[in-house]
């Protein structure tokens, strides 16, 4: 009901207020965009190892392929040269098509895994591609609950 | 068409980083019209078309650019031309259109690219990173240093990554705050007065185009002129009959003449930039040279192969602006209007499906078993309690220490011999064009 959804849109808004695990870029292989994949200690007890690593690196792998020079991207930068980069005006570039692979793969993610757990993984592209971010979604419903117990006592109920 | 909507922008509207109230008149108790991310970018950027189109806030000399290339080509097509297709070829006009089309499609486009400006922390990041820096165990060395640095190593080689007070984000490797445009821009080259814009990751292959096909161009105008002035002296006639005949083509012979030598420096020394990976700023400061005498500095990110550098600079594929232009600002009143604030979500069009996205995935989320039994005294469909504003204040650091890494003088004295005296004022001396454009510019790049 209509109710419902606009406390969800609240959980959303309060989600960004609520703590954040940041997982920074990763330098050691020039400025191509690649992630830390060190575990930290924040989520320690909120997921397991195996599957924060599976995430990080899978999303590596696909900021690796598309920032990978090779055939098909210098077909695509000579075409571009050739045609005074009008066509970046008119198609989708190779990029652009892998970072929606990246959303919907990042949204699958937190359905399957994420969320169930009490974490929303924010899509690093929304944070200028530079940290990927775990937001603890329970702490909103921590807080909602101690201000409920502070209302209890005040009123004596 | 991009230049015509160019002009047609009211300069008065955009130049204010603050949100302009909308120009009809709205009645108090009617909430605010959505405004579009651009409105309140925090940078000193212009947009055009809605936030479809990016430059710098002061466009520098673009219009004398514009107008000096569009005057001397105007002038060879009107003048020159005719006399040429006549005595010679008709191949001169064509050849000559391409070159023009080529030039004025890759100077918009370097104008009018978001240049790979990097958006400012979020606040939550910003205080993340204040942790880390104050935590001791995070720096390597025992003492603090003042300036904020990070080291990194790449490809075996100690980079130092800066703090950026203003964008509140360590800057990552080949990033620089340009301080014209307020931005962190990456692959920082320089801020190009001619272009009115920074060149960085995103539109260098635009701004080499230009400068290559501008120098074919000049170099092109500048023959046929020479051609169509020596055919006409011929037969006993002299030159000043010929100039005589053709004024438009003595104006173009000068102009053609003392730019004709610095843009083709400038290409020149770019090709060089390109064929080593370096940028403006790098070369200028001497990262890679080894100015401190290590023989082992190199420059990490070549790849030793000039012809795989070029092809990874000019032909890599095209990294997407990160910078959400045409996304709205939320309209709750907790999200304050203070730019710093505002949180940037995915870009372009991807904004809604991003929301969608999550706000489905939430209601799964309530929706499952586990999160509900673990809570029992918050239920989802319970009224929330407002919760306590957690926006925290953004500290007005009004330091902005770049200093320290820049304006060192005799680094640029290497440049005079391939471009002629820098001189500060833009139209002072016709000599050259494009002189100052990378000697100035990253001097005083991030001078605050």
């Amino acid at each position: 009901p209509a109710d419902t959804f606009h406390n969800l849109q609240e959980l959303h808004h309060s989600a960004s207020l609520a703590t954040k695990v940041f997982i920074q870029r990763d330098y050691s292989d020039s400025t191509i965009c690649k992630f830390q994949t060190k575990f930290p200690a924040e989520l320690d007890s909120r997921i397991e190892r195996s599957l924060f690593e599976e995430t990080v690196k899978t999303l590596n792998c696909y900021y690796g392929e598309a920032e990978k020079i090779g055939g098909q991207s210098y077909l695509e930068g000579c075409l571009a040269c050739a045609t005074a980069y009008i066509i970046f005006l008119c198609m989708e570039t190779r990029y652009e098509k892998i970072l929606k692979k990246i959303s919907m793969y990042i949204q699958e993610q937190n359905e399957k895994i994420y969320a169930p757990r009490g974490l929303l993984l924010t899509d690093p592209i929304e944070r200028g591609m530079r940290v990927v971010s775990f937001a603890n979604t329970w702490d909103v419903f921590l807080s909602v609950g101690t201000t409920l117990k502070e209302l209890c006592t005040i009123y004596k109920l | 068409m991009k230049n015509h909507e160019y002009q047609q922008i009211d300069p008065q509207a955009l130049v204010t980083p603050t949100p302009t109230p909308p120009p009809r008149p709205l009645p108090e108790h009617k909430p605010r019209r959505a405004r579009r991310r651009w409105e309140v970018f925090p940078g000193k950027n212009r947009f055009c078309c809605d936030g479809r189109m990016i430059a710098a806030r002061q466009s520098g000399v673009l219009p004398l650019t514009l107008g000096l290339i569009l005057l001397t080509s105007g002038l060879f097509f009107i003048f020159d031309c005719p006399f040429l297709v006549k005595h010679l070829t008709s191949c001169i006009p064509a050849i000559g259109g391409v070159l023009f089309v080529f030039v004025i499609i890759s100077l918009l486009q370097t104008s009018f690219t978001d240049p790979g400006i990097l958006p400012r922390a979020t606040p939550e990041e910003a205080a993340d990173i204040e942790k880390q820096i104050d935590n001791p165990t995070g720096s390597s060395s025992s003492y603090r240093p003042p300036p904020r640095t990070k080291e990194v190593v790449i490809n075996q080689q100690v980079v130092k990554l800066k703090y950026c007070f203003t964008c509140k984000i360590f800057r990552p490797p080949r990033t620089s705050h340009c301080s014209l445009c307020d931005n962190c821009v990456e692959r920082f080259d320089h801020h190009c007065p001619w272009v009115g814009n920074c060149v960085g990751k995103r539109n260098y292959r635009f701004f080499y185009t230009f400068i290559i096909s501008l120098s074919f161009l000049t170099a092109f105008i500048f023959g046929c002129v020479t051609t169509h002035l020596t055919l006409r002296s011929q037969g006993g006639n002299g030159l000043v009959f010929a100039l005589q005949a053709s004024p438009a083509s003595a104006l173009e012979l000068v102009v053609c003449f003392f730019s004709v030598w610095s843009i083709l420096g400038l290409s020149g020394f770019h090709t060089y930039l390109v064929a080593t990976n370096l940028t403006t700023n790098e070369d200028i400061k001497g990262s890679w040279s080894g100015k401190s005498g290590n023989e082992d500095v190199g420059n990490p990110y070549s790849y030793n192969s000039i012809i795989k550098n070029c092809c990874s600079v000019l032909c890599g594929p095209m990294p997407p602006s990160l910078i959400d232009r045409r996304g709205f600002v939320p309209s709750d009143d907790s999200v304050q209007t203070s730019p710093v604030e505002i949180e940037l979500p995915a870009a372009k069009n991807d904004i809604n499906m991003c929301t969608q996205g999550t706000k489905g995935l939430l209601e799964t989320a309530s929706r499952s078993p586990l999160l509900t039994s673990s809570c029992p005294q918050a239920k989802p469909q319970a009224v929330l309690e407002p919760l306590p504003e957690i926006v925290p204040e953004p500290p007005k650091t009004p330091h902005k220490h770049h200093s320290h890494h820049r304006s060192k003088a005799k680094q640029s004295a290497h440049h005079t011999p391939k471009t002629s005296n820098s001189s500060p004022r833009p139209y002072h001396s016709h000599s050259s064009r494009r002189k100052d454009s990378k000697n100035r510019d990253p001097k005083f790049s991030s001078l605050r």
